[in-house]
């Protein structure tokens, strides 16, 4: 099959789309190896291939992202790049490709963006402090189903960074409600809970994310369909850490 | 021809002798300590952020050393072991089904084929214990019963039910368990970390690991970075094939270089196929993706009796289908270990027709909605590759090569034999034998990382710290030397075919030759035709860019060149090894029937390779086992 | 309490969007019940305001509104302000998923916060009305939608009032922790816009006069 890509090279400061026309593809291809066959490509005709990040190709990882067509991941739902596969074009299709693009998220080349804030808003406080050793028995603390499930799903957060690239307002928001709520309905994680919200929400705000205006873009493109709610509960969390508790 | 050469035999100098079950506290006892106050000025490099580097770093970071962490990936949080799916293995007898540490001891040498040391899989059963518990109270978020308490599952070549699961992500949830702890040392200020850093070379300074040279891969920097101690935590080189389940980064590079400074490299051919990957779909293919073991508790396994069958699966009637392995091996049916599973697959069918992973029965017996709680996530990965609904129709699975059991040797320390470098998890070669059960190399990988090195790392720094070091320093130059020759190299050549043409070329070798199965003639030719592709790579390959920038390709070319190294020393191994065991199976020993057949006289040891820059020299280690007798592995 | 660094916080400032929001609201659901007084025969509105200014409440509503809206304003502005500089620009981009009344949030305000201006030079100061007489609320309202365009003006100024409560409803509870459906916004959105477009509609086809 053909497809267009316009993809966004950058390399310093500035950048630009670039048009590629690959016209022997297969549907089976997934979107990276796209990219991989246009890269093999240019580099026997003596260009520079295109810089992009993946790494497990089985949509876990977080590392790969792009922008195509203007929607992180593309155009399948809960969906990571890498597992994105080309039967969902069209013959013919013309794609956009560009960076995640948001202040704190600057691109270092081509398709490569800097996401290490998310390292920082999760050592802010996205833990539960617990040497190592000085554990109980695993049975010593039973947690409801329910609970369980709860955190599991938050918990399923891969730091891809798709959150922040979509939203209207830059805001990590998602991302931080999702370790937050992860960590804050487990009873490991209630010590520290609210301690834990200030912090990272501090942290977050620190690194010049925007703040949630809860239009919900995030979640939809979410590619491990994080929900909305985390945010509710994290924005509680925040509240009541600043008007009943007195720890900082 | 001989392919290499031997040497005096090596022995582990750090095992205590006596009871197995003291052994670990005996050492521990043992163990010089350096006192909290001193551990300040002690500095420890930890390569790699998966399991085990992530859980050590974070580890030694809380005991109050001064530790340097590097990962290649943009964040500690991408190492592949976020890819495991199935679980984690623990003898903790929650289910009261007669488990117990010695049972899994017992297991996992049984599983291992006999090839590992007894010393080392005891202790790893006796920590597995902990583990659990210390991820619970990390807030790892395990699957749980109805009345709150951790459930667990059945995985291959045990019969009962000690594996702890988080859905299909339990890699993933452990890992960020790691993660989290180590992100709490960074901001407590005990860990430096340094990501998008790939090690190049190791820095040997009077026969100790005093450092690394890395490059940092967006800015193309050399440089260098010194420590009391090196740990390396680097994974497995199952990439060697091209095509694995590991992640595209994944490479042996580290480990490599160290062998190449004067590190042992243990069992190299000990490779592992897993059972239950999604086929090739094309020659575009990138890598392969792998569905958990853990389906085979309630999937079944056929294929067509008539293998020229054309209809579509669920167009074949119950009583044409085979269901091999249930019918080969009844008492474990589905559940057989990795090795005996991906070899039946292996002689039933082919790459291209693959075989049939059936949850019809799975479907009526549990129900729909039990399906998805157990295997959601992964029956929806598997339909987004293949486009095909897995609770309509049977997948299609096929073997794919998927860890490394061998990896730099270790002492009973996990000490490698260069004083000061450590080698953890996937890289070195200590707990699995000649082939690992599913849900082991988390285990594993925690216990050397939370564990064991924290454990007895002590007894080395106690003789530190070591004299300062810079990069004037005659040993240091030569090392930074020699890696920026290398990078020149590779960027000098500018030929006509890409890195991951050779890479795709030597993988296919490697996957013929040296694969599933292999033969004394394949693998002679393997030796012949790797250094003459390795030639045509150094003569003809072609890096585009310069190396200060961000340069994907000069990254992938460096890796590559190393797996040329790897690939020749892994035919070797599995050349001079005539006998099948575990992941390695010879076609010239093997039963009447077509099971493995080892031999304990000749082999029951562990091959330790050393370099030396023309033929490897070979160092036998005893393998002697006083607890589980060797017998033939049976499954049936 | 904490409240600087609560302040200082984006959820902090949310929180105030929240509670000054629902000050608004509150003021802005008794208005409309209010102005149903219309309904009740000539002079009941009249009625209605002498009684609010008998006791006493008319200037420290307009000072705790003032209050209010202040603070909703600046919060928005330091909101709107940080996440322009945060958000991607994007070549390509899709228009965002969400509703429309969440994507007009800020814009709608800026409706909203004009309207205010006109309506209170309209129907409280009394300089841009046809009649414009002080305590005669009726006289005034009925001069007033004679008019197209003031009804226009009005009815365009209440749809955006709705759709900024629709949102409004449901992202506040949100920002205080609260889950709530979506429909819970609509529903409030519809009977506030229904409850204030009653009254020009009635004038202007003659049933009020």
């Amino acid at each position: 099959m053909k497809l267009t890509l316009r993809i966004w090279r950058q390399h310093g400061s500035s950048g630009r789309l670039v048009e590629y026309v690959m016209d022997d593809l297969s549907p089976d291809m997934s979107f990276l190896e796209a990219l991989d066959v246009l890269n093999e490509k240019l580099i026997l005709a003596g260009e520079e291939p295109v810089a992009f990040d993946h790494d497990c190709r089985e949509g876990i990882c977080g590392m790969c992202g792009v922008m195509i067509n203007g929607v992180a991941h593309g155009p399948q739902k809960a969906t990571t790049a890498c597992q994105l596969h080309l039967r969902h074009f069209k013959d013919g299709d013309v794609l956009t490709v560009e960076p995640w693009r948001a202040d704190p998220f600057p691109v270092v080349r081509d398709l490569v963006v800097d996401r290490s804030a998310f390292d920082r808003i999760i050592a802010a406080g996205g833990y539960v402090s617990v040497p190592t050793g000085s554990a109980p028995d695993a049975h010593a603390l039973p947690v409801p189903k329910p609970d369980a499930d709860t955190a599991f799903e938050a918990a399923a957060c891969i730091g891809c960074g798709a959150c922040v690239a979509a939203c209207p307002n830059g805001s990590a928001m998602l991302f931080t409600a999702a370790k937050a709520t992860h960590l804050g309905v487990l009873p490991q994680g209630q010590p520290e809970r609210y301690q834990r919200a200030r912090n990272m929400v501090a942290e977050h705000d620190a690194l010049g994310f925007g703040g949630c205006t809860n239009t919900g873009e995030c979640t939809s493109v979410c590619p491990k369909g994080i929900p909305l709610t985390t945010i509710a509960r994290l924005n509680a969390d925040l509240l009541k850490a600043h008007t009943t508790r007195s720890d900082r | 021809m001989s392919f290499h050469t031997e040497g005096p035999p090596i022995a582990d100098q750090r095992v205590p002798a006596g009871p197995i079950e003291t052994r670990w506290d005996r050492r521990r006892f043992s163990a010089r300590l350096v006192n909290p106050a001193n551990r300040r000025n002690r500095t420890v490099i930890v390569v790699g952020t998966g399991l085990a580097g992530g859980s050590a770093a974070a580890t030694l970071g809380e005991l109050g050393y001064r530790v340097k962490s590097f990962c290649y990936q943009d964040s500690p949080r991408r190492a592949h072991s976020i890819a495991a799916q199935g679980g984690i293995n623990a003898a903790k007898n929650y289910r009261n089904d007669g488990d117990s540490v010695h049972r899994l001891f017992y297991d996992t040498v049984k599983g291992g084929d006999f090839r590992s040391r007894e010393s080392n899989v005891h202790r790893l059963a006796q920590i597995s214990v902990e583990i659990i518990d210390q991820c619970v109270a990390q807030g790892v978020p395990f699957a749980r019963e109805y009345g709150g308490l951790l459930d667990t599952r059945s995985f291959g070549g045990a019969q009962v039910s000690r594996t702890f699961y988080a859905r299909g992500q339990t890699g993933q949830q452990l890992l960020l368990g790691a993660y989290q702890a180590l992100e709490r040392q960074i901001n407590a200020g005990r860990v430096e970390m340094h990501a998008r850093h790939e090690m190049l070379d190791l820095v040997v300074v009077d026969g100790r690991a005093r450092g690394i040279v890395v490059r940092d891969l967006v800015s193309g920097e050399i440089s260098t970075h010194f420590a009391d101690a090196v740990v390396l935590a680097t994974g497995g080189y199952g990439n060697v094939f091209h095509l694995s389940t590991n992640a595209k980064g994944c490479n042996t590079t580290a480990i490599w270089r160290a062998h190449r400074r004067g590190a042992l490299f243990a069992n190299p051919c000990f490779t592992q196929i897993h059972p239950t990957c999604i086929p090739i779909s094309g020659d575009h293919q990138s890598k392969l993706t792998l569905m958990s073991e853990s389906l085979r508790n309630d999937g079944r396994v056929w294929v067509p009796k008539n293998p020229h069958d054309t209809r579509k699966s669920n167009d074949i009637p119950e009583a044409e289908r085979d269901y091999f392995l249930e019918r080969m091996y009844p008492s474990f049916g589905n559940l057989v270990p990795r090795d005996i599973a991906s070899r039946a697959a292996k002689n039933i069918s082919d790459e291209k027709r693959g075989v049939y992973l059936d949850f019809a029965d799975a479907l009526k017996r549990l129900g729909p909605l039990a399906v998805e709680e157990r295997y959601g996530n992964l029956f929806e990965m598997y339909q987004r590759i293949t486009g095909d609904d897995p609770y309509k129709v049977p997948m299609r699975i096929y073997p794919a090569v998927h860890y490394t059991m061998g990896g730099l040797w270790v002492d009973y320390d996990l000490r490698s034999n260069i004083p000061g470098l450590y080698v953890i998890g996937e890289a070195n070669f200590s707990d699995h034998g000649a082939n690992r059960l599913g849900a082991s190399a988390l285990m594993q990988g925690l216990a050397d990382g939370y564990f064991v090195l924290p454990g007895v790392i002590g007894d080395y720094l106690a003789d530190g710290p070591f004299e300062d070091l810079d990069d004037a320093h005659p040993a240091v130059a030569d090392t930074v030397s020699e890696v920026r020759g290398r990078i020149k190299t590779l960027l000098a050549v500018d030929g006509d075919r890409t890195v991951e043409s050779f890479h795709r070329e030597l993988g296919r070798l490697m996957w013929d030759e040296c694969g599933m199965e292999r033969n004394e003639a394949g693998l002679r030719k393997a030796l012949e035709r790797i250094p003459e592709l390795r030639e045509e790579f150094w003569q003809r390959v072609k890096v585009p860019g310069s190396g200060a920038e961000l340069n994907q390709q000069l990254e992938k070319a460096g890796r590559v060149a190393d797996f040329f190294e790897l690939a020749e020393l892994m035919c070797v191994d599995a050349l001079h090894r005539e006998e099948s065991c575990g992941g390695h199976f010879r076609s010239e020993s093997q039963t009447p029937d077509g099971e493995a057949l080892r031999d304990d006289a000749r082999f029951s040891y562990v091959a330790a390779w050393e370099f030396t820059g023309e033929k490897p020299v070979l160092h036998k280690e005893e393998l002697v086992f006083e607890h589980v007798q060797p017998t033939t592995r049976s499954y049936a | 309490m904490d409240t600087i660094r609560l302040y200082r916080s984006t959820i902090g400032k949310k929180a105030v969007m929240a509670v000054t929001g629902a000050v608004m609201f509150l003021y802005v659901v008794v208005h409309m019940l209010g102005n149903l007084s219309i309904f009740a025969g000539p002079g009941a509105l009249d009625a209605y305001g002498k009684f609010l200014r008998d006791i006493n409440v008319v200037w420290p509503t307009r000072f705790g509104l003032l209050i209010a809206v202040v603070l909703h304003f600046i919060a928005a502005y330091q909101l709107t302000a940080k996440a322009r500089k945060a958000r991607g620009r994007y070549e390509h981009r899709r228009p965002v998923q969400g509703s429309y009344a969440a994507r007009t949030m800020r814009w709608g305000g800026v409706v909203i916060g004009l309207f205010v201006v006109y309506h209170l030079l309209d129907l409280t100061a009394g300089v841009l009305n046809p009649h414009g007489v002080h305590g005669e609320i009726h006289a005034n309202v009925v001069a007033d939608f004679q008019h197209w365009y003031v009804v226009l003006a009005y009815a365009v100024a209440v749809v955006a009032l709705g759709f900024h409560i629709r949102h409004g409803v449901w992202s506040a509870t949100r920002t205080l922790g609260v889950v709530t459906s979506q429909t819970i916004g609509l529903a409030v959105a519809v009977v506030i816009c229904a409850g204030f477009l009653s009254v020009p509609f009635a004038v202007f086809t003659g049933l009020v006069s």
